[in-house]
């Protein structure tokens, strides 16, 4: 469809009560692309995923999704969208396979039976298919809630905090099939806090208090920032970090493990004030920032804006 | 050993988190307050087992001082209120068929007459004995008012007429339910009682349900449109509703032998708009109460007056104006007519539509009003 774009939004605004939730959002998605939805909690992307699939009505905006646009054509959107929510929901007293079943039939689903057992296949579900949903462990419900999304061959999913609570194994087993299936040809668009997921995806989108602060590759955006991060060890760090928070042009200081990221935009000014404790016990290096930093460092000036307004 | 004792601190922390938690969770603070309230209210000053001022058709072929004397001490006695007076057999049927009387007293042609004779004139009283709580008390008070109501009139050569037995014979025909069987009332009420309270918390529950687990949200992602989920969600206990319809009035029958004069599939055919005022009652509720404890403490709070105000347990005509107004509101009320028009007087679908809007307009306003905050609840 037009120019391989799943998603093309712009200005997408969301307001409940006098709070703007999702704030004049512009978002690109190639088609067979995996988006990564980043941002706080509460930063509105679960309500701008909600709009997406039409169970919310955008209060200003326009664009289109697979082709169709998000405000008039919501019903169209739906039949070829999956949504998985971010609380498991599905029906804990139905089997497996009946709750593939009861979807399928949602969709009207020509040939059911055929989709459903080429479901629980494809997704290792076969054995398990008798079981109560409500059985499951989290892993399982998570495979199960996708199969139930991608049941109907959707062009596009809406993915939304889909590992929260998975084990590694299990976690990297689901990214696995995403990125098979996006090979195929399947769009993703999947919100995350995890950076080791953020790092699988294709293209990034951060989002903090309603606005889309970033966005790109991961190289872009961590490029994008443009923060200069020191990596300190030794010991007494933690008297060290509190000495060096507040310092100009030292806007983050952070412990990852044994270490401290010291970041800041400006690296002169980082520099010059990290120059006292040059010496001293501290073994210091220039490290690439982490996506963690850049997000972090998004974060905090987000707020600072944000409370400033 | 100190680890096990009973420790006040940890204790009044879980005093004090269960207030916490009371004090949020409005609706059921609400009811706390509410039930109490509304049986105090309801018990306290709906419920009289003692019913006065029952309608009364008054038929006299006999216009004589005997004949006013009797009506008027039969107004004096409080239990009997003359709303009609009619003029044939026809408009007396009708009058008790469609419950508009609860008693028929006949004069018969030459009852002054006759009473003066010595001749104890045959006075006839048709009662609707359906409920025959309801009744009870006016019929024994009229055995005794009869006795005496014609004394003052019987003065000088007549005073002889006192002296003897009674100056008239009463005859009382109770219809409908001639043995005062109380099961024949109460059985057939229990229809639309059971209705009542499992229709309302079980559609109530269902929808709750669905949105506190979370299901809903995942349901309206889907092409399902909000009518599709409604109604293939009603249609199951519908269902449910006949088959407790069916056991019910098949024990009625078996069981309790309660007389089924009029046409049962007529009876199932007018239940049909009796569970959807109780369905549309569950889903306004469901579109109000936030988890499913409310939603079960709301259906009880629209249980508990109708059971009381609507006839099944206590004489309808007992209760105050205002409780009869609030009676004539609730759907089971009106079926309650109806259940036991049909099936204790045979009445037929003629004489059971002014029992049947009511019902109907109920479903229209919960119906549009639930709808409408289904609607708002879903952006």
């Amino acid at each position: 469809m037009n120019d391989g774009l799943a998603i093309d939004v712009e200005g997408v605004t969301k307001r409940f009560g006098g709070r703007t939730v999702v704030n004049n959002l512009a978002m690109r998605v190639r088609r067979g692309e995996i988006y990564g939805f980043l941002g706080p909690n509460g930063s509105g992307k679960t309500t701008f995923l909600r709009m997406l699939c039409g169970l919310l009505r955008p209060d200003a905006g326009r664009g289109s999704c697979l082709g169709y646009d998000i405000r008039s054509q919501s019903a169209e959107i739906k039949q070829r969208v999956g949504y998985m929510t971010q609380r498991f929901s599905f029906y804990e007293d139905l089997s497996l396979e009946e709750n593939l079943d009861f979807v399928a039939r949602l969709y009207a689903m020509p040939d059911r039976r055929q989709a459903v057992a080429r479901s629980l296949e494809s997704l290792g579900l076969v054995g398990r298919r008798r079981q109560l949903a409500g059985q499951l462990s989290g892993g399982w419900k998570q495979r199960l809630a996708l199969a139930a999304c991608l049941i109907h061959q959707p062009d596009l999913l809406l993915l939304d905090e889909p590992t929260a609570g998975v084990d590694p194994k299990a976690r990297r087993d689901f990214w696995e099939e995403i990125h098979r299936l996006a090979a195929q040809g399947l769009t993703f668009l999947i919100t995350t806090h995890y950076m080791d997921e953020a790092e699988r995806c294709h293209s990034l989108g951060y989002i903090a208090y309603g606005n889309l602060l970033a966005r790109g590759t991961v190289e872009e955006v961590i490029q994008g920032a443009g923060l200069t991060t020191w990596e300190v060890s030794g010991g007494g760090l933690w008297e060290l970090a509190e000495s060096l928070r507040g310092l100009p042009g030292i806007e983050q200081v952070v412990a990852f493990g044994s270490t401290l990221h010291v970041s800041g935009r400006d690296a002169a000014r980082l520099q010059s004030s990290l120059e006292p404790w040059r010496k001293g016990p501290f073994r210091w290096r220039a490290v690439d920032s982490s996506l963690e930093d850049v997000f972090i460092s998004l974060m905090d000036a987000a707020r600072d804006n944000f409370q400033q307004g | 050993m100190k680890r096990f004792a009973f420790s006040p601190a940890r204790f009044w922390a879980v005093v004090i988190k269960e207030f916490i938690q009371m004090r949020r969770d409005r609706v059921t603070f609400g009811m706390m307050v509410g039930i109490p309230m509304l049986q105090l209210v309801l018990f306290g000053f709906a419920i009289n087992m003692n019913p006065k001022n029952l309608p009364t058709a008054v038929l006299a072929a006999d216009q004589g001082v005997f004949s006013r004397t009797l009506v008027w001490a039969m107004r004096n006695s409080g239990y009997f209120a003359v709303t009609r007076v009619v003029s044939s057999e026809e408009e007396i049927r009708s009058l008790l068929r469609l419950g508009q009387v609860q008693f028929v007293v006949h004069i018969p042609e030459d009852f002054s007459r006759r009473l003066l004779r010595g001749e104890q004139p045959a006075l006839l009283l048709e009662a609707d004995a359906t409920d025959p709580s309801a009744t009870s008390y006016a019929l024994s008070a009229l055995s005794s008012l009869v006795a005496n109501a014609f004394d003052r009139d019987l003065k000088g050569p007549l005073r002889r007429l006192q002296a003897g037995p009674a100056p008239v014979e009463l005859r009382i025909h109770r219809h409908y339910n001639p043995e005062i069987v109380t099961q024949y009332n109460v059985v057939s009420g229990l229809l639309g009682v059971v209705l009542t309270m499992t229709m309302v918390i079980i559609t109530a529950l269902a929808i709750t349900r669905e949105r506190e687990r979370g299901t809903m949200e995942n349901l309206l992602s889907t092409p399902v449109r909000p009518g599709e989920v409604m109604i293939g969600k009603l249609i199951p206990y519908i269902l449910v509703g006949y088959v407790q319809a069916g056991l019910i009035l098949l024990a009625a029958w078996a069981l309790f032998r309660v007389p089924m004069l009029g046409s049962v599939p007529l009876l199932l055919g007018v239940m049909l708009a009796f569970i959807g005022a109780n369905l549309a009652m569950g889903i306004t509720f469901s579109t109000l109460a936030h988890n499913q404890l409310q939603a079960v403490q709301m259906a009880f709070f629209y249980f508990l007056p109708n059971i009381l105000l609507s006839g099944f347990m206590f004489p309808f005509r007992g209760m105050p104006d205002w409780a009869q107004v609030i009676g004539e509101i609730l759907p089971l009320t009106h079926f309650l007519r109806i259940v036991r028009g049909i099936l204790l007087k045979g009445n037929g679908l003629a004489e059971i539509l002014p029992e049947l809007w009511p019902i109907l307009l109920f479903i229209g306003v919960m119906l549009s009003l639930g709808i409408k905050r289904y609607r708002r609840t879903l952006d």
